[in-house]
């Protein structure tokens, strides 16, 4: 599903640098990463998800080759084919929970709403025990259901690939089990992969393989 | 783009109170230049139709101004009086007709004109209900007071006294509504006409009592001879002129010296109009004009004004454009999160130019919308606010 070769990636202006001879993930793979603070996780999920580019190597996800595509390109297939489940949710307070939910297809013409994506995405909203709220603003909910809503939403367009990115961190010890296993099960259900970061070693026995970015890429200087 | 629009009109009406400031800055640059015109174009052909369709007007030297604003509009401002006389003096010259008219006192706020039926005839009035004043005491009003004031032809009008606590001053007259006039889109609208005597019964010029050679209370008697009989204060005046009592009423000395306010002179041709303001133009009391001359030097005053008025808006404008702009800027600005978002989300540049710009353009078209209303609601009671802002 993932497969990285010879990445090499630097922000400008900054002394960081990520660099990955090889790093593969297979499809259906639940796969959590971790490390310290400023090893370069979120920069893995944003340069996998076309966010950002690399200097150097090859990122293949699914068929494309992300880093061969242009900025409108790797847009489109963002959009179409990576659900991204953000550490602060990153939802709209203007927006009722079913029209976030309903969002990424507000804001693509890749995307087509029509009454099936709408059920569906009601359908997901049930799933995740927050049907009842779908006209409510998301600013009146609680943490844990906004991560739902959240999650909702990187699932609604039935992507391939699930980057979740410290997708509990804000969660209380009882949430984040929960929301875990709404996450794992939302990804069964869909035949998904899930890269996951993640700083909770407990929920690590979770996932079907366990990154440690110290470990495992040790000649990256940060 | 629908979903933009969607999008877009979620975040302004839950951003209400910033959406508000803008629409409420939009609507002052774009309503009010238009508004003022509306009001402006209303006033000048208010003020130019009147003028130009009153050929002369004589009254006493003096602000020419206030003798044109209360002849042709019944306004406060009371120029110094003439006498009859110079209404006579003008019918002398059998170059021309006069009208005199006596535009001093209010009823209930509404200007009274003591005039003559000849004005009905020169401003063709058309009667709605009843009939022109006949009888000393009787009134014909002006379509807009019968409505404000809900009163119809059967109906009565009291005069109101000129200072409240003047207990020596003018009485009320209670007033016999005969007929209504016609809507005529001009001051007339909003007067009292009555026939000239009655105005001079309300100023106290002429009065009706009870008959002192029949009174049978002899204490209202001070001296009695042949000829005169003296009465003292306590003799009862009438306060409405009845079918009973009209003859009662009367005059003291020569109605030639009775005031009028000004005298509309409606001239047999352009010729007997020169000639005519030839005649005048060394009085030492009196001058004529014609009224349009006075109105275009208003007119000018006013649009001199409005240049003044046009460029504080301009300045106003830009300033409140440059406003806008920052509220806009500063709102991208805070909303740098929710586009990195979208951007992360995966839509492409020209989807977050399509919110920002149905945004925009609903903001637009809601202030448009609230232009338009205004605008509405101006133009129906233009002919009203241009006579209270620009008569008054």
């Amino acid at each position: 599903m993932i497969n990285i070769q010879s990445l090499d990636f630097r922000y400008p202006g900054s002394d960081f640098h990520l660099s990955i001879n090889n790093f593969t993930i297979a499809a259906g793979e639940k796969v959590a990463v971790i490390g310290p603070s400023g090893s370069g996780k979120t920069t893995l999920l944003n340069l996998i998800a076309g966010i950002i580019a690399p200097r150097a190597g090859s990122i293949h996800v699914g068929e494309a080759q992300v880093d061969q595509l242009n900025d409108s390109q790797r847009r489109s297939f963002r959009i179409t084919n990576i659900g991204f489940v953000f550490q602060d949710f990153e939802l709209l307070e203007y927006l009722s929970v079913l029209d976030n939910i309903l969002h990424p297809y507000r804001i693509s013409k890749a995307l087509k709403l029509d009454q099936s994506v709408r059920q569906r995405a009601v359908q997901l909203a049930k799933q995740m025990s927050i049907s009842d709220k779908l006209k409510r603003s998301v600013g009146k909910l609680s943490q844990g259901e906004r991560q739902r809503v959240a999650i909702c939403r990187a699932m609604l367009t039935n992507p391939d690939l699930i980057l979740a990115d410290e997708a509990t961190g804000n969660l209380d010890p009882n949430n984040k089990a929960h929301i875990l296993e709404l996450l794992f099960k939302s990804v069964e259900d869909n035949q998904a992969t899930l890269l996951a970061v993640t700083h909770d070693h407990e929920l690590l026995p979770n996932f079907d393989r366990v990154i440690d970015f110290q470990t495992f890429y040790g000649d990256r200087a940060s | 783009m629908m979903d933009s629009l969607y999008v877009a009109w979620h975040y302004i009406s839950f951003y209400k109170i910033r959406t508000l400031i803008l629409v409420a800055c939009i609507t002052l640059i774009g309503g009010l230049p238009l508004m003022l015109e509306l009001i402006l174009d209303e006033s000048e052909q208010q003020l130019r139709s009147r003028a130009l369709s009153t050929p002369l007007i004589l009254g006493a030297k003096g602000s020419a101004l206030d003798l044109v604003m209360n002849t042709l509009y019944y306004t406060d401002a009371v120029p110094e009086m003439i006498t009859l006389s110079a209404a006579r003096e003008v019918a002398d010259t059998d170059l021309a007709q006069p009208i005199h008219l006596y535009a001093r006192f209010k009823a209930r706020g509404f200007p009274i004109v003591g005039t003559t039926i000849d004005y009905f005839e020169f401003r063709d009035f058309q009667l709605a209900h009843g009939r022109p004043f006949v009888m000393l005491g009787e009134c014909v009003i002006g379509h807009e007071l019968a409505r404000k004031l809900g009163l119809g032809v059967g109906d009565t009008i009291v005069s109101s006294p000129e200072t409240v606590f003047d207990l020596a001053g003018i009485y009320p007259l209670k007033m016999n509504i005969v007929g209504m006039l016609t809507k005529t889109h001009s001051p007339d609208d909003r007067a009292v006409f009555v026939d000239i005597k009655t105005a001079w019964v309300i100023q106290g010029l002429g009065h009706g009592h009870e008959d002192v050679a029949r009174i049978k209370d002899q204490s209202v008697i001070i001296s009695r001879d042949e000829k005169t009989v003296t009465a003292n204060a306590k003799l009862f005046q009438y306060t409405e002129i009845t079918s009973d009592n009209v003859d009662s009423f009367h005059f003291h000395g020569d109605q030639a010296n009775y005031p009028i306010t000004a005298v509309i002179v409606v001239s047999n041709d352009t010729k007997s109009g020169t000639l005519l303001r030839g005649r005048y133009v060394d009085n030492k009391n009196y001058q004529i004009f014609p009224p349009k001359e006075i109105i275009d030097d208003l007119l000018e005053s006013i649009f001199r004004i409005k240049a003044i008025i046009d460029t504080v808006i301009v300045i106003v404008g830009f300033a409140t454009l440059l406003a806008i702009i920052f509220i806009f800027s500063l709102s991208l600005r805070m909303r740098r999160q929710e586009m990195q978002t979208i951007f992360k989300l995966g839509s492409q540049r020209l989807t977050m130019v399509y919110l920002v710009g149905a945004e925009i353009a609903i903001i637009l078209i809601f202030s448009g919308v609230v232009i338009v209303g205004l605008l509405g609601m101006v133009s129906v009671y233009v002919p009203e606010i241009a006579r209270t802002v620009v008569l008054n």
